[in-house]
């Protein structure tokens, strides 16, 4: 069974996020990228279904510029068995992004495709499920669990209001979500077997897909910043600054 | 957690603007690598740190080992911890690819080691003696005893020791007393005892391998007549599985300031019939072997002092930006917010002094691992000479200034943070704690500045000495060109003359009638040459920093460029002139400790 793993490179969930000072967008000189978390997770589980024999292969990919090659070495370090990237300048939408991967699903018939919810960038959490509807997949989304039994695929899921399991057909999408599993961390050995994995590059343009973006980034702010407290001076002023200055008691 | 375990940005400012170190890449020994690759390594290093050591960090320092009169007792999480290394692969990081290793530079693998040691990895020190004591049999022991014990050690299934130290005999080696005589099979038999054997007993491993120095019947007084013994805890059967006890009985633990988690160890060698012990190389030539593996291990132990010295300053920065108390003595208004101790003077002297030392002491440690590199793998042969020859030389000073100085880090960590330093909800006091022990082991720093000047400044016509002029020299010449820098390359010369002039009086003065009165004060000629030799390296980061300012970097590069040349500033004008008042007493050959009697105390 083959195991498809798309990823994506975002910014390290450590850093603190600057805005350009034009607000065009956020500040990515210089700053620490990696592996989504929730992609990592979804890489984890797909090594671990390998590990387990019921995966036969796990192939990464991702869509961008020559960057995203790290992240997939990455992958490759943690298991995954080759690489594919779709070579991309542009910052593309999830609706393109799902469709991009419908082709390489076409091409490489997996019997899984497992993605993480959503990035910690646009936190869109739309991909997996474009990409279900376009390949015509089931799709398991937000798994905590994932368990392959024959040509089926139970996913337990978190909802607001619980646990649902649901059980798909095989081909299926899969979301992860932070529950599923603890991502490993990569070996020395293995990162250094991951340089010698396969990794193809594979222009967007080659796809045949409208790659046109379907929304515009008018602007980024930062959140505003806390403003400094004061000390007041008894009961009867933090009543009075409250009714008419906060206008959250009345 | 607070605070960062180690500075990213500092990290990449010393791996890729001041050293280069993608250059390294270059080299056929290293050319499997790439930027990628150390990256991920010491991302795993971080990762194991803050998965199995920083979880236990506290209770390891709580929880000593105990001895129950048969069996010493670790917190059970430690093998979790140690065994997640060895499997990472990180504890045979720099070990050639034949050896199961992975050939990193050792530049990266210490980077990587740093963030075990910030995170409680004293429990490490298990793995590093192993590492010490298999590559010190892999240099100097026959083929026999490297089959024999050091494939074990490398798999992780043995570990292992360095027994050199006796009641009687610690800094003077020259008179350790334990025996050996040889037996009818050729091997020899060991009796005697040793103190502070760290890691001498415990039960993380299926043996012990313990490196023992001792004297054969009829040998030299003195150091010449000092051999090196491989005495195994338990024998091996032919088959190399585990046979008799050997006879090396832990005759108690002792129970330490700080570094806990590594066993402190009283043993005893074959009270009964001897210890069976096998020899290393050649009779007589044990302290020459042992001196092989300190040179690395003294650097090592530079490291560790100036990392946990960056602990403690990244800890009490972060602590000092979010602990509101009092407000400026220009704001007299009690109603007035109360401002975050970082908006005090004094609390950013302290945190600028540990600054200076840690990230001062840092690049020391780096500089002297790239050169341990360069000696072995630079291009060329006279590279690899000029190499070895500054490191030769340099290696009291690696060792001791960040020893010395990232416990005075910690000190001011601990003061930054007041009351709450002093007590273990932070772990402050425990980096003190831990930290102390660099000035003491691997040759004190009374010790390493005998050696300084005795030594290594007189050897091979002061070669070492004067090389390392040159380099600082070359710096001199470089930050010239900036007029940032001038006050500083200025104040380096004059450091530099200072330098020359104290070594010269104290060169004539130790050819002089009276080398006691010479050597008195030695250890402050060691400080005053590593305050000039950290003062050089300040102005190497100091021109990092002024070069990539000139290309406008963004905010947060800014601010941690500026960060850089303050700390230079400090450093010149609050610690470097202190030299001039070290200078003036060694010059004068100063007799106030000398002269002073044992009886006027
Ligand atoms: C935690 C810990 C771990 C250790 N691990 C090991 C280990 O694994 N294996 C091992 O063999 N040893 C180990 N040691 C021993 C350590 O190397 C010695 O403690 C150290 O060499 C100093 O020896 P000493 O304690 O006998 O002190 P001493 O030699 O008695 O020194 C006491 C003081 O006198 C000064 N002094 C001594 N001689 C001179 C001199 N000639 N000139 C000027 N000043 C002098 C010293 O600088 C020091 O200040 C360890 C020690 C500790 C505390």
């Amino acid at each position: 069974m083959k195991v498809l793993v798309p990823i994506k490179r975002v910014i390290d969930y450590n850093v603190k996020v600057r805005v350009k000072a034009d607000n065009s967008n956020v500040d990515l000189a210089n700053v620490k990228m990696a592996i989504n978390p929730f992609c990592e997770i979804a890489v984890e589980e797909a090594v671990r279904l390998k590990e387990a024999g019921i995966a036969t292969e796990v192939i990464a990919v991702s869509i961008g510029d020559k960057s995203c090659q790290e992240q997939l070495r990455t992958a490759l370090a943690l298991g995954a068995d080759r690489a594919i990237q779709i070579e991309t300048d542009e910052k593309l939408d999830a609706l393109n992004i799902a469709k991009l991967l419908q082709k390489i699903v076409e091409e490489e018939q997996p019997q899984l495709v497992i993605l993480g919810k959503q990035s910690i960038d646009s936190d869109n959490n739309q991909t997996g499920q474009m990409l279900a509807a376009l390949t015509g997949m089931p799709q398991g989304t937000f798994a905590s669990v994932v368990k392959v039994e024959g040509d089926k695929v139970n996913v337990t899921r978190e909802v607001d209001s619980g646990l649902q399991t649901v059980s798909l057909n095989l081909p299926a999408i899969v979301t992860t979500d932070l529950r599923l599993n603890e991502p490993r961390y990569a070996s020395l050995p293995n990162i250094m077997k991951a340089k010698r994995k396969p990794l193809v590059v594979k222009p967007a343009a080659d796809f045949g897909v409208d790659l046109s973006p379907r929304s515009k980034l008018i602007k980024v702010v930062p959140p505003a910043t806390r403003k400094a407290g004061i000390i007041v001076d008894g009961v009867d002023t933090l009543i009075e600054k409250l009714r008419n200055e906060a206008k959250v008691i009345s | 957690m607070a605070s960062e375990l180690m500075n990213e940005r500092d990290i990449e400012f010393m791996l890729y603007e001041f050293f280069d170190s993608e250059s390294l890449l270059k080299r056929e020994r290293y050319q499997d690598h790439d930027r990628q690759t150390f990256n991920e390594v010491i991302a795993t290093a971080k990762t194991i740190a803050e998965k199995y050591f920083l979880p236990i960090r506290q209770k390891l320092d709580t929880h000593q080992p105990t001895f129950d009169g048969k069996k010493v007792h670790l917190i059970p999480e430690l093998k979790p911890a140690i065994d997640a290394v060895i499997a990472s692969g990180l504890s045979s990081a720099t070990a050639d690819y034949e050896t199961s290793g992975m050939q990193l530079p050792p530049i990266i693998a210490s980077i990587a080691t740093s963030y075990l040691t910030v995170a409680g990895g004293v429990g490490l020190g298990y793995n590093m003696l192993t590492t010490a004591n298999a590559n010190l049999l892999s240099a100097h022991g026959s083929k026999d005893l490297i089959e024999k014990w050091v494939k074990p050690m490398r798999a992780g299934r043995f570990m292992g020791t360095m027994a050199m130290t006796e009641p009687g005999s610690g800094s003077g080696l020259g008179d350790l007393i334990t025996k050996a005589t040889k037996a009818e099979d050729g091997s020899y038999r060991i009796s005697g005892n040793k103190i502070y054997i760290s890691g001498g007993d415990h039960d993380l491993s299926e043996n012990i391998v313990h490196l023992v120095l001792a004297r054969l019947t009829g040998a030299p007084k003195g150091i010449r007549g000092i051999s090196l013994f491989v005495v195994p805890k338990f024998l091996l059967n032919d088959d190399g599985s585990i046979g008799d006890d050997n006879e090396v009985a832990l005759s108690g633990l002792f129970h330490k300031m700080g570094g806990r988690a590594q066993t402190s160890t009283a043993l005893s060698f074959g009270e009964k019939n001897g210890s069976v012990g096998y020899l290393v190389g050649e009779e007589n030539q044990g302290l020459k072997y042992m001196f092989h593996m300190m040179n690395e291990a003294r650097i090592m132990v530079g490291t560790s002092a100036a990392v946990i010295g960056i602990a403690g300053y990244l800890y009490s920065l972060d602590y000092a930006k979010n602990r509101p108390q009092g407000r400026l003595p220009s704001s007299k208004d009690p109603l007035s917010p109360m401002v975050n101790i970082i908006e005090h003077a004094d609390v950013r002297r302290m945190l600028l002094a540990q600054k200076a030392y840690a990230e001062g002491a840092f690049s020391l440690v780096l500089y002297g691992t790239q050169l341990s590199d360069d000696e072995k793998t630079a291009a060329s042969a006279k590279e690899k000479e000029h190499a070895h020859l500054l490191l030769d030389f340099l290696t009291p000073i690696i060792k001791t200034w960040p020893a010395e100085y990232g416990t005075k880090a910690n000190d001011l960590a601990i003061q930054v943070l007041g009351g709450h330093g002093y007590i273990n909800e932070h772990p402050v006091e425990l980096f003190y704690r831990d930290n102390r022990l660099n000035a003491i082991h691997e040759g004190t720093t009374g010790i390493q500045s005998l050696d300084l000047l005795t030594r290594k400044v007189p050897m091979n016509k002061m070669a070492g000495y004067l090389a390392t002029l040159a380099e600082i020299n070359i710096t001199i010449e470089q930050a010239k060109h900036y007029q940032r820098l001038t006050e500083f390359s200025q104040q380096l010369t004059a450091a530099v003359t200072c330098l020359k002039l104290t070594t010269e009086a104290l060169l004539s003065a130790m050819t002089s009638n009276n080398i006691d009165l010479a050597l008195a004060n030695s250890v402050k000629y060691l400080e005053l040459f590593g305050h000039v030799i950290v003062a050089w390296l300040w102005l190497k980061q100091g021109l990092v920093a002024t070069k990539a300012l000139e290309n406008k970097p963004h905010q947060a590069d800014e601010n941690f460029y500026q960060g850089k040349l303050q700390t230079l500033q400090y450093f010149y004008r609050f610690e470097l002139p202190q030299i001039a008042l070290w200078s003036a007493l060694l010059i004068q050959s100063d007799d106030s400790t000398y002269q002073m009697k044992a009886e006027w105390f």
